[in-house]
């Protein structure tokens, strides 16, 4: 392989997995608190579709963002008040968030554009690339990271400050502490309840923007199933990054890469068809559970919370 | 200063099992309209015709429109029921979708293939329909048993690979009717070749209501048999209601996981099968239509119980087919329909805490329940 091919496939594999590590990353901070969202999927392509419709209509990039990142907060904020108000099971509402979600982004598809219309089809404003000089100009790497959008740019800030509040700070400690024990976290007088609603909407808020990075700059515009399970496969990675930040990003750019090659063998001209192309990045993930699991079976070592998806009050405790 | 407090009812009255989510559903409704109100659709005009495109011709006499709505029900009961049965264990089966495709796809290469290559078999609906059924069934809980096998030798998650070979069934099928399977006559639309007439399910008056939702009571009643009478039934809702006690009693999880699992992408296997050889008569764009996904509302608004799946995959049908109404008498997305069901699972999912939970309202301080 040549370097620029090289290169080529970095480049794409780090763009097409931002929204990937944004939605990874937003998971395991929600999960780490002890709240198993699987409304990830529903979240994105709520931030996708908002996203849009935001920036189109305001011709600002960065509304567009923030809608999205409302949106989903805003749906991450429904699962926290079913699971841990209404103490609803955590799988099925997590399920209900996917396909309400996905229902309304169908159907705010068809309603916001003007007049009431379509989305689909129209052109907004999109991230655009923006070359740093210098850093670009590195062999091999320079072009594939450095001449990226905003949205990717800011992930490679967003992954060391996650790193730095989960392991150095104490905020980062109780949240870390309270995924395992809830109940001791509490008699340090930390309220349990208040900080699982927030880093649940921690979550939803960064699956919203991971969401309005697809619309706005991966695959602008708006079309249907333009998720396409990246919600799904986020979920995963999070169990294959072991709850970490870097590793999620190193998970992402592993589909990033199954994106670029897929990518790259259409733009050649292969004869293997789309549809079995396009299996590649579910059967890998698959894959990747399957090894993670068989590397080590036990959960702990794994570095799940240990009371993660277990409903927690104060009055029940054991 | 009012404050709420949560009281664990220790012995829910009886009532409360249906009142609460039937109680659920209307509210849902009622939330759905406010939604509706938001963007600028009047909620009762859209009811209105959504009632009237699922039901309303039976009163003057027809029954398209019912008909209809049972042709809409006929595959969601079949996967409500799948998903159920999974779902009594705490096996979190989102996979019906794929399950039910690979069904189509098993269904359809009988009807399109076995009467070339097996000449001798009878070409009769009895032996035709036995085959297929079975092909459907074995293809459904063969799809499965992946994600049973990997949970209990792995650990690995059921969620995510039930969900990830949905995404790789549905492509497998597409892959099929717009190449290798694809009609040459078809002049060029996508779609297999239609199936021979002996393989075509038998229908009900000039309606497409079909023998496959005889078989969606049928299995209804088997489930029920199945949880309130067997020994197995026993084991499958211990281990979802109380796994210790379950591991305790000496319940094998592993065989009752790929027991689950068979049976459950088996229905849904069965499902794929109706909509092949009982609608479409082909293998063709639409047998994914997201019956899976819709079952799991089915199974959850329903509360898992089988009578209750026959009569909400009624319902949402109902949901679905107004929503087509409403799409072409009024220009309203037929989106709504998906969103109103959404909404409906959000409500009976909140409301049962009014069943598994007292709420005790004082006015002395006391400590406040987040």
């Amino acid at each position: 392989m040549s370097l620029d091919l090289i290169s080529s496939i970095l480049g794409i594999a780090v763009f097409a997995g931002t929204s990937l590590t944004y939605a990874t990353i937003g998971e395991a901070i929600t999960e780490r608190s002890g709240i198993l969202n699987l409304g990830v999927e529903g979240m994105m392509i709520m931030g996708a579709v908002t996203g849009f419709a935001a920036a189109f209509h305001t011709g600002s990039l960065m509304i567009g963002v923030l809608a999205a990142m409302g949106i989903g907060a805003l749906l991450a904020l429904l699962h926290a008040f079913v699971t841990i108000t209404l103490r609803a099971d955590q799988i099925v509402s997590g399920l209900a968030i996917t396909l309400a979600g996905t229902g309304l982004a169908s159907f705010l598809g068809e309603r916001l554009g003007p007049d009431h219309g379509a989305l689909v089809g129209l052109q907004g404003p999109r991230f655009r690339d923006v070359v740093i000089p210098g850093l670009s100009s590195l062999p091999v790497v320079g072009e594939a990271l450095f001449a990226q959008d905003l949205v990717v740019y800011s992930m490679y800030l967003f992954i060391p400050l996650v790193w730095f509040y989960i392991y150095r700070t104490s905020p980062g400690q109780q949240l870390r502490a309270m995924g395992e024990s809830p109940a001791t976290v509490e008699a340090m007088g930390i309220p349990v309840l208040r900080y699982r609603y927030i880093y649940t909407m921690v979550g939803g808020a960064l699956a919203g923007l991971g969401g309005a990075h697809l619309s706005l700059a991966y695959t602008p515009g708006w079309s249907e199933n333009l998720t396409g399970g990246r919600g799904w496969i986020a979920v995963a990675l999070v169990i294959f990054a072991s709850w970490r930040p870097a590793r999620a990003f190193v998970g992402a750019l592993l589909f990033g890469g199954v994106n670029a090659v897929q990518f790259r063998l259409q733009a050649s001209g292969t004869t293997i068809s789309a549809n079995l192309l396009n299996m590649a990045p579910y059967i890998m993930t698959i894959l990747v559970l399957v090894l993670v699991s068989s590397a080590s079976s036990l959960r702990s070592r794994l570095g799940a919370p240990a009371a993660l998806g277990v409903p927690y009050s104060r009055e029940e405790r054991t | 200063m009012i404050r709420f407090r949560l009281e664990r009812r220790i012995d829910p009255p009886r009532y409360l099992s249906w009142a609460v989510p039937v109680a659920s559903v209307v509210l849902a409704l009622v939330a759905s309209g406010l939604l509706l109100l938001a963007f600028g659709a009047n909620p009762i005009d859209t009811f209105a015709a959504m009632w009237d495109g699922a039901f309303g011709d039976i009163f003057g006499g027809e029954v398209y429109s019912v008909s209809e709505t049972l042709v809409r029900a006929t595959p969601l009961m079949l996967t409500g029921l799948a998903v159920a049965v999974a779902f009594k264990m705490k096996f979190w089966n989102i996979g019906a979708e794929g399950q039910l495709v690979m069904g189509g796809i098993a269904a359809s290469a009988v009807a399109l293939f076995l009467p070339d290559a097996a000449p001798w078999i009878p070409q009769t609906l009895v032996v035709y329909g036995l085959i297929m059924g079975g092909a459907a069934i074995l293809a459904g809980a063969l799809w499965a048993l992946i994600p049973a096998l990997l949970k209990a030798y792995l650990n690995v998650s059921e969620i995510i690979v039930t969900l990830m070979l949905n995404y790789i069934a549905i492509l497998w099928y597409s892959q099929l009717f717009t190449t290798s399977w694809k009609d040459p006559e078809g002049l060029g639309f996508p779609g297999s070749a239609l199936f021979p007439e002996f393989t075509w399910l038998p229908r009900f008056s000039n309606t497409r209501v079909n023998v496959a939702l005889l078989v969606g009571l049928v299995a209804a009643v088997g489930v029920w048999v199945l949880f309130a009478k067997t020994r197995a039934g026993y084991e499958i809702r211990l281990l979802g209601d109380n796994p210790e006690a379950a591991r305790f009693a000496g319940v094998s999880v592993f065989r009752n996981i790929l027991l689950v699992m068979l049976i459950s992408g088996g229905l849904a296997g069965l499902a794929g099968m109706g909509e092949v050889a009982g609608i479409s008569h082909k293998l063709q764009q639409g047998l994914s239509a997201n019956n899976g996904f819709t079952a799991i509302i089915v199974a959850w608004v329903a509360k898992l119980q089988p009578w209750a799946i026959v009569l909400v995959s009624i319902l949402l049908a109902a949901v679905f087919v107004g929503g087509d109404q409403i799409q072409m008498t009024m220009g309203l997305p037929a989106s709504v329909a998906q969103v109103v069901q959404g909404v409906m699972l959000f409500f009976v999912l909140g409301g049962d805490i009014f069943s598994q939970y007292r709420i005790r309202v004082s006015r002395e301080r006391g400590e406040v329940m987040a």
